[in-house]
């Protein structure tokens, strides 16, 4: 089993840049052991700051009990999470702002993920982190919701998947996967 | 098994859509999904970095593996790890002609660069050529950057062609243009102002998800500015109704629900429109209706909506149906299963609370479910609903339970915000002054490294001016109380740096006033402080002190002074001490014991922290020196400002003031903006945009002005700073500064205790009684916390207190508005009334000389007393209330420690503390004027009512 990151709160990260707009400060995607299946960041961190949020964030959420809040209050902020299977979703958004509805943007994405890949799995954003980027880069733009439409959504990821078919001819075929995999 | 299903998983990606990644990358992250320890996974990811930073330098690499290695970068950068190494070839790699390797291009320079990266300046370029690309994916692609990596100085270089993309024919870009304008007026408003025009056009775009997006920059412009835009109301609330009468297309619904997430926004919108505006509020009220009426709570998204309509109706003007339909949308949230909607519920109780004071009556069992509920996220949420809710009839409960729950946690930044809140209600709805000094301690003990230090400088401040009135018996009570809690205090080990010198402070100047203990005692005491925290200066400097302040006592009433070995061995370190501070100290104490009592006396007389100290500004008294040494041929001073004069005509005040600034080394005022930069010239052509009209921001003028007032209010201050003595007396300068600042506030403790104590008896029989009734199984304990918590909500309320103070607020400089509302509804004389006004009237007066005033209230309290037999009838008649008041407190509470029962009584003749915040304090101690010749709560609550 690996062992879960310890909180540490010794030293203070920076105050996020944004205060009087609501946005979501960062998307955060945890496996419950703690580790780490995808970021992204709206607000600048640097990378030290980043592991350190990531790691006090994963010691606060994954130690929290089933039927409690999906919301956890942090340094000012608030991080709504949900877990799916064995995934944890979190996105930090600023205080004033409203849960429920980041839960569901939450969701959304999730929904979205499920549609593309066909009952998504943790593995599958594992091995496809960066479609799991392109599809929330579409969902999200700057921390604001960009588009509340699963088909336009859809629409767009698979006009740039063709392009991504069209531009590659060379080695797509099954059989080289295959070969390459085992 | 595991290895068989992802062996699986990667076939059917194969067949899927093929993205083929190499084995080698796969193995990568296999071994990192395997890895037991983060130990072992860092060691898998260095030795990547390893093969990657080889890799990459390697000549001639094929695009299709500079890909693969690219998207390894990102999954090592993802993990925490340094990656810098490769950035640079990502930024290679959005250059390129092959839109795969390009779009993974733009990926990993937007997940590894921010905006103020060294790389942006070679994206540039790229990303103005894929904005007129003919592919809108190319297109989108860069936008994505833009959106994230284009900083302040370079919007000028890609403005003209996304305002271009504004009317793309896909609306997937012209959706993201919208987002990349929208980021742009965050980074820089000015550079957008003249297009803010588009996003009102934009709304009536032919697709939902550009419309959609056009709500996020319309929301931030609009808090901004609300006055502009109060014509779009009807348009948004048109839009909601459509939204909700299902005229969007399906794809945008969600749950069932047509197009939620646009639903909220336009509430968000809509609440700040029409906040505080009657006729817009009206227009909404419909739509609102409507949306309680159709909202689907038993799905998450429903609520989410019925939580934005609550936090709506909080922010308008609202009608009484709308109230009464929102607080049957909390009452739903509060009896839900779910943690989720309590903590909504709760949330919306502390917003609606604002409006309608008795809305939290009905919930109060539920509301101390939540504050015991095991989940902290609820308590908190919790904490801040009574947070909103204290009033002097239940803030001993409130803040006990807040100071339990402060010590019970770790989380340092909570802590803090807990312990200021506890600070803040002690200060604003304090029973006695007992009470404020043992919470005020108990904040100190558990979170004392947290606490702001003004805090420690109005504890110490209440102490030495004891109550503004002619009670001195109580004063010595009140220090010889503290004096005893802190030698208790004193002995445990590792107390915080500033409750350690609030001790020392206290001890110095009052530890022998009493003749309890003995100077070598409280010596003692003062020499262990100065030893168990022997690195930290600022303690010791504050021992030294106190010592010095305690023999200049003992040599001043005339008796021998025997130093303690300690604390002489303690002054021979400290001579010798590195820090100069601790070593002038060290001397002036030294220098003292050799004096007689009469030189000892004039220097530090005893409790005398609070007299004012004349300081001649001027050196006036160096004038006949002056005049002998230019006499004798020496040149006289040239000020600074003359001597860099050269350079400026100056004769109004305010230009040489800035002069005076400017003068320094520093300058603090930012440049001018830069002229647009060279690679927007070619580009600028091709788009009809007034260049020129990029910088005329309308922002300027205000970020000036407040500037220039910054100045003006920095530069009181530093003519403040002069007066303040540096040695010796570390107390004078805080006092100063504090009360110059607080206007000193009378009486409010006679008004909270006979206000309070009224309510708590009627209260703790009447609300539980009903419950009896109801709910028989209910657990007494938590009924008793309730009638505490809720008893006295008919009365007056936190909420009452803020919107009064609030409408105070505006007239602290000019003071008419209190004169001319406060007499009409208070029976005080109005002579009294004056005076409290008086110290807030002009500010100039409290900087110069805060302590006529104090003298001057004190006396006014003291004319009250004595002047008017009803008064005095008052207190007699609260003298036995109080009595019985705290026996059935006491029932109630037996957390309530003995003392503050002992303290009980004496709190009707005290006043409440002083507080940091000088303009509410302003107001409060209006309202507490009001208070103590009304013996009858229901006058309190009509005034406020």
């Amino acid at each position: 089993m690996c062992d879960l990151y310890k909180l540490c709160l010794g030293e203070k990260v920076k105050p996020l840049v944004c205060v009087c707009f609501s946005q979501i400060h960062f998307v955060l995607l945890v496996s419950r052991q703690g580790k780490v299946r995808l970021t992204k960041w709206y607000s600048p961190y640097t990378q030290k700051e980043r592991s350190k949020v990531i790691r006090e964030l994963s010691g606060v959420i994954l130690n929290r009990g089933p039927k409690l809040c999906n919301f956890v209050e942090w340094r000012g902020y608030k991080v709504v999470y949900k877990r799916y299977a064995s995934l944890y979703f979190c996105m930090c958004i600023d205080a004033e702002d409203n849960e429920l509805e980041v839960l569901e943007i939450i969701h959304h994405y999730v929904e979205i993920l499920d549609r593309y890949f066909g009952s998504v799995c943790e593995l599958d954003l594992i091995f496809n982190f960066h479609k799991a980027y392109y599809i929330l880069d579409e969902l999200l733009i700057a921390g604001e919701l960009q588009e509340s439409s699963k088909k336009t959504v859809a629409r767009i990821i698979s006009a740039q998947d063709q392009m991504v078919e069209a531009a590659k001819e060379e080695a797509g075929s099954i059989s080289y996967i295959i070969a390459q995999a085992t | 098994m595991e290895q068989l299903k992802t062996i699986g998983r990667e076939l059917a990606m194969g067949s899927q859509g093929g993205f083929g990644q190499s084995k080698e990358f796969l193995d990568l992250v296999k071994s990192i999904g395997e890895s037991r320890s983060k130990a072992e996974e860092d060691r898998i990811v260095l030795s990547e970095i390893d093969i990657l930073k080889r890799k990459l330098l390697e000549p001639d690499v094929p695009k299709r593996k500079m890909k693969e290695y690219m998207i390894r970068l990102v999954y090592i950068e993802m993990l925490g790890h340094d990656a810098s190494f490769g950035y640079i070839h990502a930024v290679k790699m959005t250059h390129d002609d092959n839109l795969l390797l390009k779009r993974t291009g733009y990926l990993a320079v937007t997940l590894f660069l921010d905006e103020d990266h060294d790389l942006i300046i070679l994206i540039v370029n790229t990303i103005q050529k894929d904005l007129r690309s003919d592919n809108y994916l190319v297109v989108c692609a860069a936008l994505n950057a833009v959106c994230r990596l284009i900083n302040e100085e370079t919007i000028p270089a890609v403005l003209p062609q996304v305002v271009d993309l504004l009317n793309h024919g896909k609306e997937a870009v012209r959706k993201k243009a919208i987002m990349a304008l929208h980021r742009f007026h965050r980074k820089s408003p000015s550079s957008v102002s003249h297009l803010v025009s588009n996003f009102r056009r934009k709304l009536c775009d032919s697709d939902p998800g550009v419309m959609g997006a056009t709500l996020c920059p319309l929301f931030d412009l609009i808090s901004e500015d609300v006055a502009s835009y109060k014509d779009l109301v009807s348009s948004f609330v048109g839009i909601l109704k459509q939204v909700t009468e299902r005229k969007l297309p399906k794809s945008y619904d969600y749950h069932q629900m047509p197009a939620p997430f646009i639903q909220i926004k336009l509430l968000k919108i809509m609440a700040l429109l029409s906040s505080g505006d009657k006729s817009a509020s009206e227009m909404m009220y419909m739509v609102l209706g409507d949306l309680f009426r159709k909202c689907d709570s038993s799905t998450n998204i429903g609520n989410a909506i019925l939580y934005e309509c609550i936090r709506c109706i909080s922010c308008i003007i609202p009608s009484p149906k709308l109230l009464e339909d929102a607080a049957e949308a909390i009452s739903k949230f509060l009896k839900s299963d779910s943690h989720n909607l309590k903590y909504m519920g709760i949330d919306g109780l502390g917003r609606l609370i604002k409006i309608s004071s008795d809305i939290a009556e009905q919930h109060q069992l539920a509301v101390i479910d939540c504050l015991e509920d095991p989940d902290d996220t609820l308590k908190r949420k919790t904490f801040e609903l009574l947070y909103k809710m204290t009033k002097s009839s239940n803030v001993e409960v409130i803040v006990d339970r807040m100071i339990d729950y402060m010590i019970s946690i770790n989380d340092n930044h909570y802590k803090t915000e807990i312990a200021s809140r506890c600070v803040e209600l002690a200060e604003q709805f304090a029973p006695s002054n007992q009470w404020f000094i043992q919470i005020m301690n108990k904040v100190f003990e558990h979170a004392g490294d947290l606490v702001n230090i003004k805090v420690a400088h109005n504890l110490m401040r209440l102490i030495a001016e004891g109550f503004g009135e002619d009670d001195d018996d109580a004063d010595n009570k009140l220090r010889l109380s503290a004096v005893e809690s802190y030698l208790q205090i004193i002995s445990e080990p590792k107390l915080p740096s500033l409750f350690l010198q609030v001790i020392s402070w206290v001890l110095g100047e009052y530890g022998t006033a009493d003749g309890k203990y003995s100077a070598s005692y409280i010596s003692g005491k003062l020499c262990d402080v100065a030893d168990a925290y022997s690195s930290d200066e600022t303690v010791k400097g504050y021992a030294v002190s106190a010592l010095m302040k305690i023999y200049a006592f003992e040599i001043a009433s005339g008796r021998k002074v025997d130093v303690l070995p300690e604390c002489q061995s303690l002054i021979e370190e400290l001579l010798a001490s590195h820090s100069t501070d601790l070593q002038q100290r060290a001397y002036e104490l030294q220098a003292l014991l050799a004096l007689d009592a009469r030189a000892v006396e004039s220097i530090l007389p005893l409790d005398a922290s609070c007299e004012d100290i004349e300081v001649d500004k001027d050196l006036s008294f160096l004038n006949g020196y002056i005049q002998q040494a230019i006499e004798s041929g020496a040149q006289p001073y040239v000020s600074e400002r003359e001597r860099s004069g050269g350079m400026f005509e100056t004769t109004d005040y305010h230009s040489q003031d800035h002069h005076e600034v400017t003068s320094h080394a520093l300058r603090f005022e930012a440049y001018e903006l830069p002229k647009p930069s060279v690679p927007s010239q070619p580009s600028a052509a091709l788009v009809p945009v007034p260049e020129p009209s990029y910088y005329s921001e309308p922002h300027q003028p205000i970020s000036t002005s407040s500037s220039v007032s910054e100045r003006e209010s920095s530069e009181i201050k530093l003519r403040l700073d002069g007066v303040k003595q540096k040695w010796g007396r570390p107390s004078y300068q805080s006092s100063t500064s504090a009360s110059s600042s607080t206007p000193p506030q009378a009486a409010n403790g006679t008004s909270t205790h006979s206000d309070g104590g009224g309510v708590a008896s009627s209260s703790s029989s009447k609300p539980r009684s009903s419950y009896e009734s109801k709910k028989p199984e209910i657990d007494p304990e938590k009924q008793r916390l309730a009638a505490s918590l809720f008893g006295g909500s008919s009365s007056s309320s936190r909420s009452d207190r803020k919107s009064s103070s609030g409408g105070h607020k505006p007239a602290k400089g000019t003071a008419n508005k209190p004169l001319a509302t406060v007499p009409k509804e208070s029976p005080i004389p109005v002579p009294d009334l004056l005076d409290f006004d008086e110290p807030t009237g002009t500010s100039d007066v409290a900087a110069t000389d805060p302590f006529k005033e104090l003298e001057g209230l004190m006396e006014s309290s003291r004319q009250d007393g004595g002047g008017s037999t009803d008064v005095m009838g008052l207190y007699s008649t609260d003298a036995s209330a109080p009595v019985k008041t705290t026996t059935s407190v006491d029932s109630l509470l037996s957390e309530l420690s003995d003392s503050s029962r002992g303290t009980y009584h004496q709190s009707q003749t005290t006043k409440g503390p002083n507080s940091k915040e000088a303009l509410e304090k302003d107001a409060l101690v209006r309202q507490m004027g009001v208070n103590p010749t009304s013996q009858n709560p229901t006058l309190f609550k009509d005034l406020l009512g």
